[in-house]
């Protein structure tokens, strides 16, 4: 008896359209975020986040309405990022029926936009989006077990990964924290698509930096690397993508394994 | 047609509440309302909160509604949600110390440095996620819902009334802690059941047409 570690599919949404190859055979139109989110939640996700990828500006407006239409249909937490850089884009997500938002690159460029916002709506609300990746240097080839290895790092990355900001993601997740940031939305930039799970060592290192949640996100590719994520990764919440789009494993399916792991769920 | 009048007075967002609360029951009126006179005329009225409890009473101060909420508590019924309850005690340690409502005795505590007695493990404040809550007595409200189902809960204080008999619901985390308080015609609860699927959604209709 007691907390649920969750389970958050994510959805990644372009010009109000869920892309990233849907493969529902059940579902008449693929895409269409509404109905993808009545199905993860009769799955029994225990959140959504959907991503915004939506390059122009002038398609976000469409984001909107699918988050009105999402909220008065499904009723668990919504979280949503993507773009988010002023305190009136949060609060035009949160009116139209997200839970929390996730901020991402604003924060980077402006720490202070964060603790802004978790004054302005509540912690509850604030979801900072880190994207780690490892920078520890190789171990020389050669050398003996003599030899002290360098602790790890990661630093934070931006672009997609392919930019550096020489920030250290624990000290980024522990500023986040101290900022207000109600929980920790962790992407492991080196495993992202590669499905051969989460970096757990990564994943670890932070939720014991932080006292708020964290969720871990990047590679999952079997059941296993769910319930690693929350045993051996000590993360709260575990966010997957294609390993349910492609209804490879259904949520129940995912949350069954878990259990028989050992992990606390709701089903 | 009944109505149901949801509070608003500048402390999060609503709009969940009352979607959740038109999908439940389509036949009510729904308002989301600051208005002295659409609440008092309500059939009934949901206490919402988000935020710290010292922006909660501020805003309550600032929009005149003390004494609305107050009258609706004493005669209707009355739903709290999330920092609900909380406001409707006497004090609350948050923001350095806050005094409430007082309608109903009791105090409201941080969760503060939290472990697992059993396990030992850190445990994460806020307490955020799906929690079980233990029905400990029959209540209208609980109507049709399995004991010990799981609702949506974000928060770090939590409610501890002094009065042992308000306390209809109790939810683990290290400890026990009062997650519903009821007395007549209030019911409050810690979590969001516009956020807690079937279950939140089962008590939000019981409220819907309760009479106590």
């Amino acid at each position: 008896m007691g907390l649920a570690k969750r389970i958050i599919p994510c959805l990644d949404v372009d010009r109000g359209r869920v892309v990233k190859g849907v493969r529902f055979v059940e579902i008449r139109d693929a895409g269409d975020p509404v109905e993808i989110a009545r199905r993860y939640d009769d799955q029994g996700a225990d959140e959504l986040t959907f991503l915004d990828i939506t390059a122009s500006s002038d398609d976000r407006e469409t984001m909107i309405h699918v988050v009105e239409q999402v909220a008065s249909q499904v009723f668990i937490p919504l979280t949503v990022g993507g773009g988010i850089r002023t305190l009136a884009d949060v609060r035009r997500l949160l009116n139209a029926g997200a839970d929390k938002v996730s901020i991402n690159t604003a924060a980077i460029a402006n720490p202070d936009f964060v603790r802004e916002a978790a004054e302005r709506f509540g912690n509850q609300c604030i979801v900072v989006a880190i994207d780690a990746k490892s920078v520890t240097p190789p171990r020389p080839v050669g050398e003996g077990s003599g030899v002290r290895a360098e602790p790890p790092r990661w630093e934070i990355f931006t672009h997609g990964g392919r930019r550096p900001t020489g920030i250290d993601a624990v000290e980024w997740a522990r500023r986040m924290a101290a900022c207000g940031a109600g929980e920790i939305l962790l992407t492991s930039m080196d495993r992202d698509g590669t499905k051969c799970g989460f970096d757990l060592e990564l994943t670890r290192a932070i939720s014991e930096a932080v006292n708020i949640p964290v969720i871990a996100s990047g590679g999952v590719g079997t059941l296993d690397h769910l319930a690693d994520g929350i045993l051996l990764g000590k993360a709260d919440a575990v966010l997957a993508a294609s390993i349910f789009h492609f209804a490879e494993y259904t949520i129940e399916q995912a949350k069954r394994h878990m259990r028989a792991r050992g992990i606390e769920v709701r089903l | 047609m009944s109505s149901i009048a949801i509070i608003d007075y500048g402390m999060g967002n609503l709009r969940s509440v009352a979607k959740a609360l038109e999908y439940v029951a389509p036949r009510a009126r729904v308002l989301v309302t600051q208005d002295r006179r659409d609440i008092l005329h309500a059939d009934r009225v949901v206490f919402p909160g988000q935020g710290s409890i010292r922006d909660c009473m501020r805003e309550l101060v600032h929009w005149g509604l003390l004494d609305v909420v107050r009258e609706a508590a004493l005669g209707k019924p009355f739903l709290g949600l999330c920092l609900g309850p909380q406001a409707l005690l006497e004090f609350s340690e948050e923001n350095g110390g806050t005094q409430c409502l007082s309608l109903l005795p009791g105090r409201v505590v941080w969760f503060g440095e939290l472990r697992d007695p059993v396990t030992n493990e850190r445990l994460k404040v806020p307490h955020m996620g799906w929690n079980q809550v233990r029905q400990l007595r029959d209540h209208r409200l609980w109507r049709g819902i399995p004991q010990d189902s799981r609702f949506y809960f974000v928060h770090s204080y939590y409610p501890q009334p002094a009065d042992e008999s308000l306390v209809a619901g109790r939810t683990w985390y290290g400890f026990d802690f009062a997650s519903a308080i009821a007395r007549d015609n209030i019911f409050a609860v810690q979590f969001h059941p516009e956020k807690s699927a079937q279950a939140g959604l089962r008590l939000l209709a019981n409220f819907a047409d309760w009479n106590p």
